[in-house]
Parts: C-alpha cells; structure tokens; sequence
C-alpha cells in the first residue's frame, strides 16, 4: 500500500497534528508497513457476513434526559492552563 | 514469614487470625516500594505516606469497630489510566502529566468502599498502546526477572510491581492482551474480564469496544477476589452488562474430570517459541493426567484478528483521542496564534511517537475512500472471528494457548519497529475482537529463567470456568513455591 506524502500530511491535518519535515519518512514507512499488514483483512472469507460494531449485543440504552449537577466545579477547572471566571479560557475565534 | 511473599488472601488469613496488623502490611509494601523501586521503576505516583497514614486510619476504625470486611486495609496499585480523585492520572503521557482527576473511576469507587489502601499509580505504555511499557512518557518499567527486559506490556507498571513484591495486587486494563501479555511476561496470574463484565466508567478510554479493566495477581485465587469486587453492572457505563452476581472463589473446586479443553493448532506453529511450545505441552499433559479431555482443532483467526484488531482499535482511539486539545485538562502548547494552532501544537508535542502513529493510522482507515477496504472489512472480520469462537465453544468448555510467542524480550529490541511490536500481541488480540474472557497464568520458565505464560480462553461470561481451570494447574505446578524473580543486573 503506497502512501504519498500529501496524503500522510492531509491525514495528520484531520487529525489535528502536525509533522516536523524529519518525522515524516519514518512515518510514511510505518504506515505503509502497517497497511500492508492490515491488507489481509481483504483475504478474509466474509462476504456474506454483517459488520460487528461492539462486542456484544448492539442494543440503544436509553435512560430519561435528566440533569445531573456535577457538584466539585474547582476540581474541574484545576486542571485548565488557562481560566476565568469559572470558564476555561480560549484565544479568540470570532474577529 | 516474609509478608510482601505472601498472596491476598494469605494475608486475610493471617489479619483474621491477628497475626499480623493492617499496619505491619503496609509498612512492608512501602518499605519494600523503597528497596525496590529505583531498580524496576514500575510507579509514575508513589502513594507512600497516604498509604502508611490511611492503614493508621483504618486500623482505629476497625479497632472501633465501626468497619469490618475482609478487604479492609489490603493494599493495592493501580494502572495510571483509572481516575483516581485527587491523585494524578496520567496515562504516562505528557499530555497527563499534570492531570488530576475531579472523580473517582467506578472500580475504585468500590476498592475505596471497601477501605482499601492505594499504594500508587502504575507506569504503562502511553495511554495503554503498546506492548512493552516502552512508549511512557516518564520512564521505562523493568522486568523484575530480568532487568535488561521489558516487563511487557501496555499494565507493564501493574504486572512488575505484583512479581517484585511492591504491592499485593494491581488493576490493569486490557485492550488487545494489556493484562495478559505483561503478567505472562512478570510470572504473575493477569485476567481480562468478558466485555461488559466490569464497568469502564473512569478508564481512559483508548478503544472503548475492546477496553476491559482486570486484576493482575500472584495467584488465581486472588484473582477471583479482585473479580468478585470489581465485576457489575454500572448504569454510567452502558455497555456494561446487567446480570446476577456470580462468586467466583466458591467456582475454584480444583476439579477438571471431564472437562473438555481445545488446543488451537494455529497458536502452536510458526512464530511460537519452541521453549513456550514445550512448557504449555507438560501443562496440557497435567491437564489430561487430571482428568480433563484435551483435543486439537482447527481456529484459523490470528493473523485476521490481529490485522483487524490494529485497524479497529486505531479507529477508535483516533476518535477517542480527539478530546485532548490543550484546552480543558491537558498539556497546553506556550505559543499560538489562534485556536487551530493551540489544538494543533498541543497535541503534537503532548502525544509521544506510538500515540500519534495510531491516531494516523486509525484516522487514515476512517477516511473517505479506505473506509470500506480497512475500517468495514475489519468490522466483518471482527464477525467471523466471533462465529469462530462459538463455533469452538459448542465443542469446547475452554480454549488452551501460549500468552505471548516469546518470553520477554529486551529492552529496545522491538522499539525500532512498529509492526514487530504488533505482531508480539497475535496470542492475545483475537480473546478481544471476540470479547471473550481470557486469564494468563504462569506455566514454567525457559532456559534463561524468564517466565512463560499459558492462556485460558472462556466463552462470554464463564470467568468461573476459566479460572477454575487456571487454579488447578497452579495447584500441580507450584510455581511461586518453585521461582523467584532475581532482579538479574
């Protein structure tokens, strides 16, 4: 499985990450190592066969839309770089 | 007596018969975390002083009579990916590393209810995606066995710090073999509960269909404790499964008359070690010399379910992992111009080289034009594994193979490559896919004294009959009575 390095980088950029210039060629090596691997999947006999999505029964849990209050907001916010107000704190998005 | 020698439940024995107090226990293990720690480093948050200040505790209210139970005052370790209020969980990740959980995972909910003492958060592979406890961010956990080895891995802190006496017992998480391979790989006792047995509510999710939370243990026996209290239903984890309790010490009888055991043909060919083919033949021998019926058949799913198990796995750890973006509890990048470069730098420099190779290759089978060829091919293959297994089972009672084709390897053997650390899991990833329960226990060691462990596979929920199985083989090969870990420098 060939991958090109536009489409390692598009890939990294819908996953939000960047790649240093340097990082790249290892990166594309394993992936390809990988994909290739995980090709033999297209061997498998399973045509006829429905997808499994979890490991057991696919069934909706519902439960009633309720508000629970989570009491400990301080906790919460302990653990943000940046805050105000009782807010996480971002840079601006609208200009 | 040595009491960091002793098990779980000789423990509770002997603080029953008040030969020893919740304090002398503590002390022990803490004093032992001391001895041993800067050698195997298998801790990322050592909980010494809370410990020894909790046992005082506790022994007042026991002394005061105001709480009994038998796990009152056990200490325990725990892997760095459970939330524990008010200690750091980091998945030994920079992206963690300051993290400090606002609440408590619901396994510990239940190890706190019962008054039991947390020695500390265990080392492991960077948000549990790898096989050799390599990939921390921190540190680089040793095997106690062997110091020049990985201990396995991803639970490699949890399964190190059980063989090297540091703490009693541990919780591990187990996604593809996480439980399994390392305790294999530390001779100690690892089980991974059938899907939906105990609830993930509080584990750091890395592939939510396969992640499941088990004890690593010295022996089955405490395994089967640490189950009873860790295993039910949890309404803040929806897949976990609503049934009646089950207690599985009362299922250890010893007893595997006419038990009917399958040996996989395809776990003992090309690839396996011939010291690990040997050891699990002497274990099947026992097994018949016991009464149990033992046949060979045909399970044709390894490599299919190890391909499916890094395509699937990778997808959902891509999503999974999209939450940490520098903004509300993470590792946040010093320099950006707008809110697509904060998320963009933080996650690049807060995720390690393995973390972001599987957010690449799981966002990759995702993505428009590959997600049928990767993603729902996998989905199917992931089926046909499952039918597999059933098919199996109709035969079967449990299913008998080596944990890991190698004992372990050294330290950076593998690192280097990606793909043969992948292939390292192929025993394990497939009792995942299927969603199956499996226990490693120790079975021998090879010819340089490291460990070799052999895999008991249930069907859906008959943990009983898997451990039961385990406890006997412990009892005819006396493994802790025979081997030691030697701290080999």
């Amino acid at each position: 499985m060939k991958v090109s390095k536009e489409e390692l980088l598009h890939i990294a950029n819908l996953a939000q990450l960047n790649l240093k210039e340097e990082e790249i060629g290892n990166y594309l090596q394993n992936l390809e190592e990988i994909l290739n691997f995980a090709n033999i999947v297209n061997n498998a006999p399973v045509d006829e066969l429905d997808i499994t999505i979890g490991a057991n029964e696919a069934k909706n849990v519902f439960r009633k839309d309720e508000v629970k209050v989570f009491e400990d907001n301080e906790a919460l916010l302990a653990n943000a770089v940046s805050k105000e107000l009782n807010m996480f704190k971002i840079p601006k998005v609208i200009q | 007596m040595n009491i960091i020698d002793l098990t779980v439940n000789e423990l509770q024995e002997k603080l029953k018969n008040k030969e020893l107090t919740i304090k002398e226990i503590t002390q022990a293990y803490v004093d032992r975390i001391n001895e041993k720690e800067k050698d195997v480093e298998a801790f990322v948050t050592t909980l010494t002083d809370e410990a020894l200040n909790k046992a005082e505790e506790i022994q007042k209210k026991i002394d005061e009579g105001e709480i009994n139970g038998d796990l009152a005052g056990i200490p325990i370790g725990i892997k760095d990916n459970i939330n524990t209020k008010g200690v750091k969980t980091t998945c030994s990740s920079k992206m963690l590393e300051n993290f400090v959980s606002p609440y408590d995972a619901t396994v510990m909910q239940k190890i706190n209810s019962e008054n039991m003492i947390n020695l500390g958060k265990l080392n492991m592979d960077e948000f549990a995606m790898g096989s050799s406890t390599e990939t921390s961010y921190f540190k680089t956990t040793k095997n106690p066995w062997d110091l020049n080895r990985v201990p396995g891995g991803s639970s490699g802190g949890s399964a190190a710090a059980v063989a090297s006496g540091m703490v009693p017992w541990a919780l591990g998480s187990d996604t593809g073999g996480s439980i399994r391979q390392p305790a294999s790989f530390c001779g100690v006792v690892g089980l991974k509960p059938t899907y939906g047995l105990v609830s993930r509510y509080g584990l750091v999710a890395f592939a939510s269909s396969l992640d499941q939370i088990g004890p690593i243990t010295k022996d089955v026996k405490d395994a089967a404790i640490l189950l009873n209290l860790i295993a039910g239903y949890d309404e803040k984890d929806t897949t976990s499964v609503n049934m009646e309790k089950k207690d599985y010490v009362k299922a250890l009888t010893g007893d595997v008359k006419g038990l009917k055991i399958g040996v996989p043909k395809e776990f003992f060919g090309e690839g396996i070690n011939e010291e690990v083919k040997n050891s699990l033949k002497e274990a099947i021998n026992k097994y018949k010399e016991l009464g149990a019926e033992v046949e060979e058949f045909s399970l044709n799913v390894a490599e299919y379910a190890l391909a499916t198990y890094y395509i699937i796995a990778c997808a959902e750890a891509s999503s999974n992992l999209g939450r940490f973006d520098g903004i509300r509890y993470t590792y946040r990048t010093s320099e950006f111009k707008d809110l697509k470069e904060l998320f963009k730098k933080s996650r690049s420099e807060g995720f390690g080289d393995e973390v972001k190779r599987r957010i690449i290759l799981g966002t990759y089978v995702l993505s428009s034009g590959y997600y049928d060829a990767y993603y729902k091919k996998a989905q199917k293959v992931r089926t046909m594994v499952m039918n597999e297994f059933n098919k199996g089972f109709e035969k079967y009672d449990v299913i008998l193979t080596p944990t890991s084709p190698t004992v372990a390897f050294g330290i950076g053997e593998k690192s280097g490559n990606p793909l043969e650390m992948y292939l390292a899991d192929i025993c394990t990833v497939s009792i995942n896919i299927a969603g199956v329960p499996g226990i490693s226990i120790p079975c021998g060691v090879d010819s340089n004294g490291m460990p070799i462990g052999m895999q008991i596979v249930g069907n859906k929920f008959e943990e009983e009959k898997i451990l039961n199985v385990a406890y006997t083989l412990e009892k005819e090969i006396k493994f802790r009575e025979k081997y030691k870990p030697e701290f080999k420098k």
